[in-house]
């Protein structure tokens, strides 16, 4: 059925460890799908749910929000505030319709090249599963 | 629709500039830049440049409170939707509160390809039947729940109040897995085109279902299916507030209600008094209730203050000014809740009680309630957890 269907994702990456992450990914020549378009925000407390909404509207297909382990934030309870606002945005998206796996919160450290990687592999393959986003036949560019 | 149509079809070209719209508009008491003869001499003298950018423009909080009381019959609130559509098109919207979530909400909602997961709120207790010729419009209440659950209004309660109360009358209403947004705040702000797939998208779900009778708990869905759903939904199809088919049954066999011993009063929502006129229906089945005493505020019905805010749109000082004001009003009646009928204004109300903060300002804490939840309650139908 998705016979060539490649998904994009979104992934909002905080400063302090998921964007270093994600660059410690390239530097150590980890592969990981094509699939991805890395935000770097200073702090995953700082992503409002508008941005993963207009995501959505945009057309993409899936969502990654991605910052430091708890307890290791830089500005201390950043990814506390993150992690209770994407549970209320969880239920609002779940009442529109759109399926869980759509919208992924993770903890991934400065040193997680490979977690980085693991996390944008198995969040392609869901949504390949998955399929478009309903969003997107109608609003994609 | 060019500027020219929009004077024409409002009446604005009989504008005397007398300037009473401005005098009583309860935003320009407070905000200086704003004043609706100002922004309908601008039509008149041609400047749509000026009007379409002009950030006040999503200030009106479309109240209706000049309306009436305009003496060329101008009609201001359908001049500024009409403009607003003007200033969409050209890309320019107010500042939209909470980052501009719910407007986004409301567009993602007028995808067809959507299914939404509505109903799982509905709770084991209540009867409902996807037989009913009565359909119940729940409304945005599943998507207000979590969103505002931190300002202590639960929007789900008041749903779930009003499936108890509908019960408790005899009916067994279907609800709609397939229900959108009435459109009501993309229609005001002058997004016309998500109103129009969110109309198409309910009135198809409405026909499919066959429903004969609609009946609302919220007061901007009620009136924006009344007035503007016209082109969409079959005349046959009845209309009706949760507030009118109450006050129908206490007129005719009176509820047996609980006595609540209580001082409360009644806060009108803009869209369901001046902009329908239901001003009696409400306060008939509060006063039924044996123990509770009604206190009018003293702007009240057609003189009604608006709750602050209107589509969450350009919310700030002035509209909390003006909240604070109908809170202060509220809390001079004595009483010990105010109650209303739409959960907006539950939630505008609320909004400004919690986000006082540290600054020092007249105390307006007072209880808010909508009025399927008081009635419930009334009915021993109030569940303890809602």
């Amino acid at each position: 059925m998705n016979n060539g269907f490649e998904p994009q994702i979104v992934a909002f990456t905080c400063n302090w460890c998921s964007y270093a992450a994600a660059d410690l990914a390239g530097t150590s020549r980890i592969p990981y799908p094509p699939n991805v378009r890395i935000i770097r925000v200073m702090c995953s407390g700082m992503v409002d749910p508008i941005y993963v909404l207009r995501a959505f509207e945009a057309g993409f297909d899936g969502v990654l929000v991605a910052g430091c382990h708890i307890g290791d934030c830089h500005y201390i309870s950043g990814n506390v505030k993150a992690e209770d606002r994407i549970a209320k945005l969880r239920r609002l998206l779940h009442t529109l319709g759109v399926e869980d796996e759509r919208l992924r919160l993770e903890w991934i450290s400065a040193a997680e090249g490979g977690g980085f990687a693991e996390t944008i592999k198995e969040l392609v393959g869901q949504l390949k599963e998955l399929g478009p986003s309903p969003f997107r036949k109608e609003t994609a560019a | 629709m060019t500027l020219e149509h929009i004077v024409k079809e409002t009446k604005a070209f009989y504008c005397l500039a007398c300037g009473k719209c401005s005098g009583l508009c309860p935003v320009s008491r407070y905000d200086p830049a704003y004043s609706p003869r100002v922004l309908v001499g601008n039509a008149l003298l041609g400047l749509e440049e000026d009007l379409v950018r002009d950030r006040e423009l999503f200030s009106c909080l479309t109240c209706y409170a000049c309306r009436p009381k305009c003496p060329s019959g101008v009609d201001f609130p359908l001049f500024t939707r009409r403009v607003r559509a003007l200033a969409s098109a050209s890309g320019e919207h107010g500042d939209c509160a909470h980052s501009g979530i719910l407007q986004s909400l409301v567009r993602l909602m007028s995808s067809s390809s959507v299914k939404p997961n509505r109903l799982e709120w509905v709770p084991q207790t209540c009867r409902v039947s996807q037989q009913s010729e009565v359909l119940f419009f729940v409304g945005c209440a599943p998507y207000f729940d979590p969103l505002f659950e931190d300002l202590g209004v639960r929007t789900l309660d008041i749903a779930k109040a009003s499936l108890r109360i509908l019960n408790h009358l005899g009916i067994e209403p279907m609800l709609l897995p397939d229900e959108r947004c009435c459109g009501h705040d993309a229609l005001w702000t002058g997004d016309v085109e998500t109103f129009g797939r969110l109309a198409e998208r309910n009135a198809a779900a409405i026909r499919e279902a066959g429903a004969k009778r609609i009946i609302f708990s919220c007061a901007e869905c009620y009136r924006t299916f009344k007035e503007d759903y016209r082109d969409y939904l079959s005349p046959d199809c009845e209309l009706q507030h949760v507030s009118e088919a109450l006050a129908q049954a206490v007129e005719k066999n009176g509820l047996k209600f609980r006595e609540l011993n209580m001082k409360v009063s009644f806060h009108d929502p803009c869209r369901l008094g001046r902009h329908l006129g239901i001003y009696d229906d409400p306060r008939k089945v509060i006063k039924s209730i044996p123990g509770i005493e009604l206190a009018e505020m003293e702007q009240s019905q057609e003189e009604s203050l608006c709750c602050g805010t209107s589509a969450f749109t350009n919310c700030g000082v002035y509209s909390k000014q003006i909240r604070i004001d109908r809170l202060l009003e509220a809390k001079a009646t004595g009483a010990h809740t105010l109650i209303t009928s739409c959960p907006k204004c539950q939630i505008h109300f609320k909004c400004a009680m919690v986000s006082k903060g540290e600054e020092k300002g007249p105390d307006i804490e007072i209880e808010t309630m909508d009025l399927v939840n008081l009635v419930a309650d009334a009915l021993g139908e109030r569940e303890p957890d809602e």
